[in-house]
Parts: C-alpha cells; sequence; structure tokens
C-alpha cells in the first residue's frame, strides 16, 4: 500500500512484445534461433538489399490467430500491413512492416487475480509486425556494431486497454499474459532473450476524476520485478510533480534499473512521424473461416480450464488449483507426479507449493529446471504413503535428491532412513521413555492428554525419527492407561 | 542498315548461319564502338564465355526457346556478381549478390546478357538525363542530339541504335512505352504482376512492371513468354497459368472494336502526332476493326494522383538507401544524423531528392487523408473508367506521348513540363493494365511517333494481336534511324 492510493488514481496500460516460435522469420526463411553469431543469419530480404521483397509466413498469422482465440477475441478477416517509416541503422529497410488500420486480433479479455477477485483485463488488439535488429556499442570503439539477426523475427504486439490500477495489478497481468502465450506455445516467454518484453503506459488522476491524466511510457523494463518498480517509481515522480503544481510531459521514459528512476527518452514534440501507409508489397491477406476454425479445433487447455479440471478432478482447493495452474510447465509436473504415485493429491500439492516451489525460488530455478524429476518425486511420497518414510525423514530425503546424492531408495538406505514400523522396537523404546519420564506420564494420567506430543517427541528423537510416530502415539496410550 | 529481329536471330542460331558466340562478339563490338552512352555496364567475358556455352547447349541438343540471343538488361535488375547501380551514384559501386527473377528466367531461356543499361536514377524520369552515368543519345537525333526518353532509354537506345536485338526494362509510368515511342521501337508493359518484381530495384511497388523493348510485338511476344509468371518470392505476382503469348498474333482483327478516349487527343497534344494515330486508324478499319469515340473521365487526375502515389511509395523504398550496408557513404560525419543527411543529399540527384520530398511531404500526418487516401480514391475512379469502356470495346488507341523526342535540356528546368509527357501513359500504370506503344509513322522532321495500345487486365495476347497485325500491314518498325543508315 502506498501513501498515494488515498488521493490519487493510477492508470495502467502495457504494451507486451511477444516474440512469436516460428521456425523462420515473418518475411524469410532465415532462422530466428537466439544466440548465433552476428549477422550470420541474414538473408537478402533481412539486409534490405535493392529488389527484396517480403514473403508473409504463414505460421506466424497461425499463432496470431491462436492468441486471439485464447483470449476471446475478434480476429479481423482482412488484414492490411503497413509501413512504419524511420531511420535507424539496425532497421535495414529504413521502414518496419507492422498492422495499422487493421490488426489482426481485435478486441479480447483476460481476467487477473487481486486482492478484491478477479478483475477483467481489456486486450484493444494484438497485431503482427517485425523486428528490428540490434545496435551493438560494447565492442567498438566510437563506432556501432549492427548485428541484424533478429531483424524479422515475427512479433506480437499485444495492446491492453488502460484498464490496471496499481503496479501489482499491472504485474498480475503481465504474468498472466506470460504464461498464457507459453500454455497456448505462440512464445517461450524467454524475457532475458527479450522474447517477450513490456513497455508501460503510466498516468495518474486525482481519484473521482473521469478524464486521463497526461501520459509517459516506460520502456526497458524486462523482467517483473521491473515492471513493478519502475511503475511504481513513475507514480511518485508523477505525483510529485503535481502535487507540487507542475504538469507532466508527455513522453516516452527509460527505466534504469541500476539507479532505479526513470529517465526522458524523447518528448511528444521529438516523436517520429511514422508516415505509414499500407504496404504495396504484400496484398491484403483475407482469413478464410476455415484455417481459423482449424486453429480453434487444435487450440490446448486454457489456464481457466485447467484450473477448473484441477478442482473437480483431483480435488484439490481453489488456491492450490490455482498456484499449480499458473504455469503450463507446472501443471504437467503435477499431472505426472500424480499419474505415478500412489499419493494422495493434496500431498502432492503441498509437497510441490511447499518444499519444491520454496526450493526453486530459493535456487532462483523454473520447474524445467529442477533437480528432482516428476518421477523422483512421485517415487519420493510412494514412500511416505507406504509409511517407509515420515514427513521429516520425507524431508531429508528431499533435501538428499535436490543435491543429487542418489534415487530415492539409495538415500534411504545410505542415510538409514527407512521408518521403525516394527512395534516390538519401537515398544523397547516406548518403554524406555515412559521409564525416564515418570512426571509427564503421571500429568497424562492425571487428564493432561497435550502432553503426549512431549512423549512422542522423546520416541522419535531415541529412534534418531524413524519411529512411525502413529505407532509410538498408540503404544505410549496403551501402556500409561 | 535494316532491322534485325529476335525471331531472325533465333532462326539464324537454330540453322546454324552464326554461333552465339559470333553474334556476341558482333554485338559487344557495336556497344564497344558506341557513342550512345546506353550502357552503365558491358560484362564481354561473362557474356562471351555464355554464349560458348549456348552454343555448347545447342549442339547438345538444346531446344530453349532463347538459346544464344543477346539482350542487355535495364541496370535495375539485380544481378549476381554484376555490379548494379539503378542509375545513382548511391549504388555507383554495388555490386548484386543475387539475381532478379526476370533475368533469371530469360537467362534459363537462354539469352546472354551482354551489359547493364543507361536509365534515369531509380527509374524516375523520362528523359534519361536524371542518370549519374550520363545523357543517353537518342539514334533518331541525328543534327540536334535528342533524348530517348525515359526512365528506361538506355534500353531503348540500344535497341533503335542496334546494339543489342531486345532488352528489358520497367514501366512505372510510361518508362518503357515513352523512350519506344521516341526511338521508333516496341514497348510492352505487361499487366501489374505478370512479371516478378524480386530483384528488380523498386520505385513505386503498386505501379512497377518489367518490360521487354523490341523491333516487334513478335518479338516481345518471345521475351515476354519467358520473363513472365508466378513467383513466390513476390508477393504481388498473379497466380495463374503461363500462356503463349505468339499463340493469337496471327488472328485476323475483324470485328476488333477500338475505342478512342477523347481525353488522350485534347490539349498538348502535337498535330502530327494527332494525324499519323488517325493513319493507324484508318490502317485498322481496313483490317475490319470499327472504331467508336469513349471518354476516361478521370483520367484528367491521373497525372495529379500518380505524383502523390509514386513518390510516396518511392520515399519509403529509397529509404535503405542510408550508408549504413551498402552503397556510398559520404566521407565526413560527426554523427548518425549527419551521415544519414550527407549520405542521402550527396548520393541521390535532384529528381530523386524532390520525389522523396514529395512523397514524404504526402505520407506525413495530417496530410495523409488529403494526399496519399485521396490519391488512392482517384486511382480507383481511374480503374473503374477502364473497366466501364472494355464492356464496349476491345482495345483502347492512342498516341503515347504528346510530343516527339525533345532535345537535350529543353524540358530540365521545369518538372511539370517533364511530367506532362506521361500524361497518356499513367492512367494505364495506375490501373494495372497491359498496353504497348509501336511506332506509327515519322515526324516532319524525321521523328518516331509512338501508338499507344491498351487493353483489359492480362489480356496481352489480345494486345499482342492487334499490335502484330498493325507490323504486318505497315513497315514503320522496319524504319531505321538515319544515324545508322550513315554507318
Amino acid at each position: 500500500m502506498f501513501s498515494w492510493d488515498k488521493h490519487w488514481e493510477v492508470v495502467i496500460g502495457l504494451e507486451v512484445h511477444a516474440q512469436l516460435q516460428t521456425q523462420s522469420k515473418i518475411f524469410s526463411g532465415s532462422s530466428i534461433a537466439y544466440g548465433a553469431e552476428p549477422n550470420t543469419q541474414t538473408s537478402a530480404v533481412d539486409i534490405a538489399l535493392p529488389g527484396v521483397l517480403p514473403v508473409m509466413n504463414h505460421e506466424a498469422v497461425r499463432l496470431a490467430v491462436r492468441f486471439g482465440l485464447a483470449v476471446d477475441a475478434h480476429i479481423n478477416r482482412t488484414n492490411v500491413f503497413a509501413r512504419k517509416n524511420y531511420f535507424y541503422p539496425d532497421l535495414p529497410k529504413g521502414y518496419q512492416i507492422s498492422q495499422m488500420a487493421l490488426p489482426i486480433v481485435g478486441a479480447g479479455t483476460l481476467d487477473i487475480e487481486t486482492e478484491d477477485g478477479t478483475k477483467q483485463i481489456g486486450i484493444t488488439r494484438a497485431h503482427l509486425e517485425e523486428d528490428a535488429g540490434k545496435s551493438l556499442h560494447e565492442d567498438f570503439q566510437n563506432e556501432t556494431g549492427i548485428d541484424l539477426n533478429r531483424a524479422g523475427t515475427p512479433l506480437l504486439e499485444i495492446v491492453s486497454e488502460p484498464d490496471m490500477r496499481s503496479p501489482s495489478e499491472a504485474v498480475a497481468y503481465l504474468r498472466k499474459l506470460h504464461a498464457l502465450v507459453r500454455y497456448i506455445e505462440i512464445c517461450d516467454g524467454n524475457m532475458q532473450e527479450g522474447s517477450f518484453r513490456c513497455d508501460a503506459n503510466v498516468s495518474v488522476r486525482p481519484r473521482g476524476q473521469q478524464e486521463l491524466g497526461t501520459r509517459t511510457e516506460l520502456k526497458n523494463i524486462n523482467s517483473f520485478r521491473f515492471v513493478e518498480r519502475a511503475i511504481e517509481y513513475e507514480i511518485e515522480r508523477q505525483i510529485d510533480i503535481l502535487e507540487d503544481g507542475g504538469e507532466i510531459v508527455q513522453e516516452t521514459r527509460l527505466y534504469d534499473a541500476d539507479n532505479h528512476e526513470t529517465r526522458s527518452m524523447r518528448s511528444k514534440e521529438e516523436a517520429h512521424d511514422y508516415r505509414y501507409f499500407p504496404d504495396p508489397d504484400l496484398p491484403p491477406m483475407v482469413l478464410e473461416d476455415s484455417f481459423i476454425e482449424e486453429i480453434r479445433a487444435r487450440l490446448p487447455e486454457l489456464p481457466e480450464a485447467k484450473r477448473s479440471r484441477f478442482e473437480t478432478d483431483y480435488d484439490l482447493n481453489a488456491s492450490d488449483a490455482e498456484l499449480l495452474t499458473s504455469e503450463r510447465e507446472t501443471a504437467d509436473y503435477f499431472e505426472r507426479v500424480a499419474a505415478a504415485s500412489d499419493s494422495d493429491n493434496k500431498t502432492i500439492a503441498n509437497w510441490m507449493t511447499g518444499e519444491l516451489f520454496a526450493n526453486l525460488n530459493k535456487s532462483e530455478l523454473s520447474i524445467e529446471e529442477s533437480p528432482i524429476r516428476s518421477a523422483q518425486l512421485a517415487e519420493l511420497l510412494d514412500r511416505l504413503a507406504d509409511d517407509t518414510l515420515s514427513g521429516k525423514t520425507a524431508k531429508q530425503v528431499f533435501a538428499a535428491l535436490w543435491n543429487q546424492e542418489g534415487s530415492v531408495d539409495e538415500i534411504i538406505d545410505s542415510k538409514g532412513l527407512k521408518q521403525i514400523t516394527d512395534t516390538g522396537a519401537i515398544e523397547t523404546i516406548v518403554d524406555e521413555v515412559i521409564a525416564n519420564c515418570p512426571d509427564q506420564v503421571q500429568q497424562f494420567k492425571d487428564g493432561n492428554d497435550k502432553v503426549i506430543g512431549f512423549l512422542v517427541g522423546q520416541v522419535m528423537q531415541k529412534s534418531q525419527g524413524k519411529a512411525n510416530p502413529q505407532i509410538a502415539n498408540q503404544l505410549l496410550k496403551e501402556k500409561m492407561k | 542498315m535494316t532491322i534485325k529481329t529476335i525471331k531472325q536471330h533465333l532462326a539464324d542460331l537454330k540453322h546454324g548461319q552464326v554461333s552465339s558466340v559470333e553474334l556476341t562478339s558482333d554485338y559487344l563490338a557495336r556497344i564497344a564502338s558506341s557513342e550512345l552512352n546506353a550502357f552503365i555496364s558491358v560484362n564481354p567475358e561473362t557474356a562471351l564465355a555464355a554464349a560458348k556455352h549456348a552454343d555448347e547447349e545447342r549442339a547438345a541438343g538444346s531446344d530453349k526457346p532463347l538459346l544464344g540471343l543477346p539482350i542487355a538488361h535495364k541496370d535495375i535488375f539485380c544481378i549476381d556478381g554484376t555490379r548494379t547501380t539503378c542509375g545513382s551514384k548511391i549504388l555507383e559501386n554495388f555490386t548484386a549478390p543475387y539475381t532478379a527473377t526476370v533475368v533469371n528466367r530469360l537467362s534459363d531461356a537462354g539469352t546472354i546478357s551482354l551489359g547493364k543499361t543507361n536509365m534515369d536514377e531509380f527509374a524516375m524520369g523520362s528523359s534519361n538525363e536524371n542518370s549519374y552515368f550520363g545523357d543517353v543519345l537518342n539514334p533518331w537525333g541525328n543534327e540536334v542530339s535528342r533524348v530517348p526518353g525515359g526512365s528506361s532509354g538506355g534500353s531503348a537506345a540500344a535497341v533503335a541504335g542496334q546494339l543489342v536485338p531486345a532488352s528489358t526494362g520497367t514501366d512505372t509510368g510510361g518508362s518503357i512505352r515513352q523512350p519506344a515511342a521516341f526511338c521508333g521501337l516496341t514497348g510492352v508493359k505487361p499487366s501489374y504482376g505478370r512479371c516478378s518484381r524480386y530483384g528488380m530495384i523498386a520505385f513505386a511497388s503498386s505501379l512497377d512492371q518489367a518490360a521487354p523493348v523490341t523491333h516487334t510485338a513478335e518479338d516481345a511476344a518471345l521475351l515476354l513468354n519467358s520473363m513472365t509468371g508466378f513467383d513466390k518470392r513476390d508477393s504481388t505476382s498473379v497466380e495463374i497459368e503461363n500462356e503463349d503469348f505468339t499463340r493469337d498474333l496471327n488472328t485476323p482483327l475483324d470485328g476488333l472494336k477500338i475505342g478512342l478516349p477523347k481525353e488522350f487527343f485534347g490539349e498538348g497534344l502535337d498535330d502530327e502526332i494527332a494525324q499519323r494515330v488517325a493513319d493507324a486508324i484508318k490502317v485498322y478499319e481496313s483490317l475490319g476493326a470499327s472504331v467508336v469515340d469513349v471518354s476516361l473521365p478521370n483520367a484528367k487526375l491521373a497525372l495529379a494522383a500518380y505524383y502523390v502515389i509514386a513518390p510516396a511509395e518511392a520515399s519509403s523504398n529509397l529509404a535503405r538507401f542510408d550508408g549504413v550496408r551498402y552503397g556510398y557513404r559520404t566521407e565526413h560525419y560527426d554523427d548518425l544524423g549527419q551521415m544519414y543527411a550527407r549520405t542521402r543529399s550527396e548520393g541521390f540527384g535532384e529528381e530523386v531528392k524532390r520525389r522523396i520530398m514529395i512523397g514524404t511531404y504526402a505520407l506525413s500526418s495530417g496530410y495523409y487523408d488529403a494526399y496519399y487516401a485521396k490519391a488512392q480514391k482517384v486511382r480507383r475512379l481511374i480503374s473503374n473508367d477502364f473497366d466501364s469502356l472494355f464492356q464496349q470495346v476491345d482495345v483502347l488507341i492512342g498516341p503515347t506521348t504528346p510530343t516527339t523526342a525533345f532535345t537535350h535540356g529543353s524540358r530540365s528546368d521545369d518538372p511539370v513540363a517533364m511530367y506532362l509527357n506521361d500524361i497518356y501513359t499513367i492512367p494505364v500504370n495506375l490501373a494495372g493494365l497491359p498496353a504497348a506503344s509501336i511506332q506509327c509513322g515519322l515526324s516532319s522532321n524525321g521523328l518516331p511517333i509512338g501508338l499507344q495500345l491498351i487493353t483489359p487486365y492480362l489480356q496481352e495476347s489480345r494486345l499482342l494481336k492487334v499490335a502484330h497485325q498493325f507490323q504486318l500491314e505497315t513497315d514503320w518498325h522496319t524504319l531505321t534511324a538515319p544515324s545508322l543508315e550513315v554507318a
């Protein structure tokens, strides 16, 4: 909660550039694989030699339509590509081919979870366009290198309505969108490599005012954390100016993560006149209904559907279902464990959202990078279910698995963690404990039931955690009758 | 000196009366001693090697339709390993690393490329005076130095000067028909989309078409057979089956309905041209055609619309010439902005800069609707005009140009006077139709006069038939320039 909550209302809209997972570029056959040597993935078309022409990559169109269907949007049947003209060294043609008047995806929606419940965020549009190359300043003295490998990479620019009212809502939307594009496999979502990039339009207005305040556009905010921090900083900056009687200048600002501030990049007056006009090299592209219906039929299960299926099929509560379906990989992991393990679903959910998530977060790993594979977790939970392990020893095995010390059974053997379920063996320890703790035994006999916990603890300690606590409990009660 | 057609050359080659090496050497020698400045680059070694290869192929039984035929390409077409300048300083030292589809197809058909012909810079011009590589002389100029027309001026001068049997050019607003008219040749602009634009340096993408310039309509048909066809690398190329454009050449014109658009015979048309066109119409009537006066009410708006649309597209198409990746870059600059400004100021000629400025202005915020959007509306109106006329007539006929070839420098200071030269050819490009210019006579001072023929979209076969039947009946197309008579 921020101090500005009472007097100011924050209005945020996001523009996301999602790199589409095609094999080749949007207008040429060059590869779009990340990390190749500079200028090795550049054809005559990509470097804009005289006389070359663009040819539409239909896979990019298919992926864009898939997104539109996933956010329940109108798909424009007639698509016009436009040239956005500006000079920059990493823009080979001197224009970017994009969509202006008729984007492929029209208005749609995306639901996010907020403190006040579910909120619907409007998606204004999503359009196809090509990426530019990269300018490399580091390796050259007083000169700039140009790498055109990225030039022509297909992008889907997803523009939201200004529907978000706090930095946390903006992040919630961004996370939801990020999960969605990965769910439907149109984008790998890799923010470090720039496959999923975000710009934010931010303005503030006095609460109750209808008209929007002057906005600024924040660029270079390429992690969830930076998005939140940059917007927070920008809100504070705008409110400071307004409270001092100043005016917000409409401009593009760059977020500097190192210094946690935004800096002016260019003002509205300096803004380019992009001179958009329909690209005469690409005739209007008309999408047939059958093409769209074919894509709809192959649409994978969407997060919302998966969440409700997890609640009904696995009998999970709403919170667990939400957590486990937030990323497709997480949901897949859960389903693999559930299929392989005899353990009950609630236990699987608890171990994933507890132990596994905590360790992944601490090591900053994604679930795909987890050192514990779903089969191993399933095996571990089976040993818990069949009473080989106690809750406590299971955590020890989990830690050893995390450190790649061997298989579940190897670890149990090598560490001697097999739970003692032999009543005779436990009985000996129970007798010992009763003999050593006369005071507590007396308290129990006087009607203090709670002291049983202490006595079970003593048994566990003496057995080095290996005694089955239920059996110890039962035996203690019997013997103290 | 008499003309020699492609058809005759191919017959000689086929019957062993001449080898491709002999023919190629002969034409290379003519080019070497020519003073027309019709070529920007000549490639004797590669041409002779290709000719030798063609002779070997023929010996091995090849039946490629144009095997061993020397031709020249306008320097707007990229050819792998060959300097491709587009008539501009900015590409003076640019060697193309790939080959245009049209060139590839003609090579596959067996043609030998002798070199690259001179042209107005980036195909912008009607006199070839806008070339960085100097003016081209019209072989018909005789005592006075006259322009060959433009922008495919080098291509036309080379054929008229008999430096090559045929050449390729392009036509955006008349750039093949007007030089053909000025040089007494046959120039055929196909329908938009017939020829792939891949590898042809773009001027105005929605108007540009590759086109042959030849002595006869029959020769044009032979070249078009190998130039046209769908290309998956050009999304604007038409996806239809290839056809044999010689198919209908010898079909009689009985019952042909000719329309004479009155807008093509109004003020500004030279009297002698009007007279020769009238004579030509009489020839057609004698061949069984009927003639009717018609109107293209929106044609008067064509020039204005064209000079919005073409420069707008050009301003964007030419943005890639920025000194960053290839081509000319200024020597002295302090920052990026200066590098761009100086490179482009120094690299482009006056007319190119003028059109980039016009186009940039027409597309700019606040002016788009008034200029570009309106021009596109006009374009549709003109297209509709043609469509409705072609409900009544089979072909439209008129003059190609309002005047004959003018003298060098006479229009250079007045861009609008220069632009008016294309007043009859431009409406055709706006509508994407096929059209030809064929010679229909000489002026009193001995200059060729062009007759323009226009047919409906994709009706090239009809167009070529109407042209060919005229050439069977008359011999204007066989006349050679007086300068050649002396030689």
